[in-house]
């Protein structure tokens, strides 16, 4: 029986509201009792002191891509549950475009047994149609048992309204949430970049606003139709999140989540550098500003990495044949951090919820909390030092990100998965 | 910045300075052709990616004039299907430790991109719907022919200027000069951002009221194979964006037409304006070598 005690942090639980200097007790898995210690807890229990550090629920991430199985080459199960512990994740639900995708339970089961060896909980989000292709609806209820935690086709979103209504109607029969990538393939017509006057004054292909607007719209109509559970993925324009509030003010389960670099970059920055193509496009300006308003007035639930690694030389090409995607686990809260907190916009408590509960809720998943009961999965944060992000040192087995060689203040110190630390500051 | 990857990142000192340059590299009437060994004992790698005869035509005689020696590869995407990258097809080109890099790719950008891995100075001769810098050099060169300065010139640009690199050149560049720029095509094909891409910029519809008491038109060829998709029929296209010999009295008397060619007779401009007295097209082509005389002495390292 392992035992161990945290002691002297700031304890902060968004979920229960819980915000004060306290030790935490943990045996074995489970978190014992925050505060007085429990009866009986041994004396010999390992100790961490954690005074000056915030001691946090483990975070949860509802969009990473991990690449197992059919990618191993660039990231696996085992790499990148490393750098989500790195980065303070102790559960992470990892989307469907592997190879083969997963669209069904034998896929959903093997991902969930290579989890075994990794170092956080890792959740299997499942495909809506086979293959990602969008011509019939995947495998649901069997996925859902085999322990999918929701369905999306991730960046290969659904055209075909009618699949997607048939998909929802399923999805809510077997209580399966289900996760959309909003864009209108045709409309983003093979852009790269958002369509303005970066494209424009660039000579790059644009994806119009327009493009995940109307589907966003296509979706919301839907969900309303069938009553499903929907949470929209990386969203980006301040359009499509009006549209999320209305729906959700008319009591719509509408759930949502923005990513670190839509928060904190805009497309003034583009440099033809394939490091800061990603998708949904980094939008201008106004579009940022509407989503740290959103996170600010509390329609945004998540932040979600969208974590997506690539081999080195896939960036290192023209603009136009780079792959979309950054990796963002290992920098996810530090950044964040920087925009949100240390930018004033919102207290510690909102930041946190945002990668505990409030992702944890999204999907109804049991996690995200810190309290007596609570499994003990666990972050200890230093909220000031300054530290300088070196890809290089990455755990991933990719260097794909714009924030090499930037400075944060603040950073994850500890990750502790099932009472047992997975990950800790050298 | 070291080579030349575009003209928006220029100052304007930059731009007159190349310009005077060039004007002792132009040709007079019935004489020789001036030469240089300003680039004796010097590499020019000409590395085309994309299929260019004039271009690199004239960027090989510029180098030659300049005593350069000069290397042309022209690959056109065959070495992205032989599994090689732009990356490693540069560290070659850079192994071969060149003065000057002078580049022709589809992909806008792409010059950017390599400048920020070879130490060797690029310029850039076209990439995609970005930037061809040469180009509006030369098509200011030879404005400056016939006109003393490019202040307040009104200059209509007309046609695909959404996919056209020619005219984002020639924005930033009269720009510069506090010209009046008006461009004129159909929506698909030019973007109303386009209007914020530069100072002095305006947006028209209508042909006639572009091209209403214009010192220059400067037609662009219509692209279709950078359209993606098509937007109109060539005699559609014609119709209501082609120039013609009676829009030519709405303009200036002395009005200067240009077009960066290949012409596409009929399709963006008639034959009879092509050749008429009023076209600069062929002063253009002459102007190439000059200007790219002047900006490889620059340039070079």
């Amino acid at each position: 029986m392992s035992s161990l005690m945290i002691e002297n942090g700031r304890v902060v639980d968004p979920a229960t509201g819980f915000d004060a200097v306290a030790n935490v007790y943990v045996e074995n898995r489970t978190v014992m009792a925050i505060g007085e210690a429990p009866p009986n807890f041994p004396p010999d229990a390992t100790r961490i002191n954690a005074a000056g550090l915030v001691v946090a629920p483990g975070f949860v991430d509802l969009h990473a891509h991990l690449r197992e199985p059919g990618f191993d080459h660039v990231e696996s199960i085992e790499t990148g549950s490393l750098a989500a512990a790195a980065g303070g994740f102790t559960t992470v639900c990892c989307m469907p475009d592997t190879k083969p995708v997963n669209d069904n339970a034998a896929i959903t089961r093997y991902i969930i047994e290579r989890a075994r060896e990794g170092s956080v909980h890792v959740r299997p989000v499942g495909a809506i149609s086979k293959g990602m292709l969008n011509e019939e609806v995947a495998a649901i209820g069997t996925m859902r048992e085999a322990g999918a935690v929701a369905i999306s086709d991730d960046g290969s979103p659904v055209m075909n309204a009618r699949l997607m209504r048939r998909a929802m109607q399923l999805a809510r029969d077997f209580g399966m949430p289900v996760m959309t990538d909003c864009e209108d393939q045709s409309l983003a017509g093979g852009g790269v970049v958002h369509e303005g006057l970066t494209s424009t004054r660039m000579g790059l292909r644009g994806i119009p606003a327009l493009a995940e607007d109307v589907i966003t719209l296509r979706n919301l109509q839907l969900a309303r139709d069938t009553g499903v559970n929907l949470h929209i993925s990386h969203l980006s324009t301040a359009r499509s999140l009006r549209w999320v509030k209305d729906a959700r003010e008319q009591g719509l389960p509408v759930t949502c989540e923005v990513t670190p670099h839509h928060l904190a970059l805009t497309d003034e920055i583009l440099q033809y550098d394939g490091n800061h193509k990603v998708k949904p496009p980094l939008r201008p300006p106004p579009d940022r500003d509407a989503l740290r308003q959103g996170i600010a007035e509390g329609w945004i639930d998540a932040i979600a990495t969208d974590h997506q690694p690539h081999a080195g030389s896939d960036k290192m090409q023209e603009f136009d044949r780079c792959p979309f995607g950054i990796q963002g686990l290992e920098t996810a809260f530090a950044l964040s951090l920087e925009t949100l907190y240390h930018n004033h916009l919102i207290p510690l408590t909102r930041l946190l919820s945002l990668f505990t509960i409030g992702p944890a809720k999204a999907l109804g998943l049991a996690c995200g909390r810190l309290e007596a009961g609570s499994r003990a999965d666990i972050v200890l944060l230093n909220l000031d030092s300054w530290w300088q992000y070196d890809v290089n040192q990455s755990l991933s087995k990719s260097k794909n990100t714009p924030f090499h060689g930037r400075y944060f203040q603040g950073r994850v110190v500890m990750t502790i998965v099932d009472g047992k630390t997975v990950w800790q500051l050298g | 910045m070291t080579g030349l990857l575009g003209i928006e990142p220029l100052e304007r000192s930059d731009v007159e300075e190349i310009l005077s340059r060039s004007v002792q590299f132009q040709t007079p009437r019935n004489e020789a052709s001036p030469r240089s060994e300003a680039l004796r004992g010097k590499l020019v790698v000409n590395a085309f990616f994309e299929n260019s005869t004039r271009t690199r035509v004239s960027f090989e005689i510029a180098a030659k004039r300049l005593g350069a020696d000069i290397v042309t590869i022209t690959t056109s995407g065959s070495s992205v299907s032989k599994g090689e990258s732009l990356v490693d097809t540069l560290n070659t080109l850079g192994a071969m430790r060149p003065h000057a890099i002078v580049m022709r790719h589809a992909a806008s950008g792409a010059p950017q991109f390599l400048s920020r891995h070879l130490a060797a100075p690029i310029i850039n001769a076209g990439d995609g719907t970005h930037e061809h810098p040469t180009q509006a050099l030369l098509d200011a060169r030879t404005i400056l022919d016939h006109r003393e300065s490019l202040e307040k010139l009104r200059v209509a640009i007309i046609g695909d200027i959404a996919h056209s690199r020619v005219a984002r050149s020639n924005i930033h560049l009269l720009s510069k000069f506090g010209a009046e720029i008006v461009l004129c095509g159909p929506t698909p094909l030019l973007p109303e951002t386009m209007r914020e891409i530069a100072s002095g910029v305006s947006i028209e519809r209508d042909v006639p009221r572009a091209i209403e008491g214009a010192d220059v038109i400067m037609m662009l060829r219509v692209q279709l194979e950078r359209q993606h998709e098509s937007n109109f029929s060539a005699t559609e296209y014609f119709q209501f964006y082609g120039l013609r010999l009676e829009h030519l009295s709405l303009a200036k008397e002395n009005v200067l037409v240009m077009h960066p060619g290949p012409i596409n007779r009929g399709r963006e401009i008639a034959s009879e304006v092509a050749d008429s007295t009023r076209s600069v097209i062929l002063n253009q082509v002459e102007n190439g070598v000059a200007v790219r005389m002047a900006v490889l002495e620059r340039f070079s390292r």
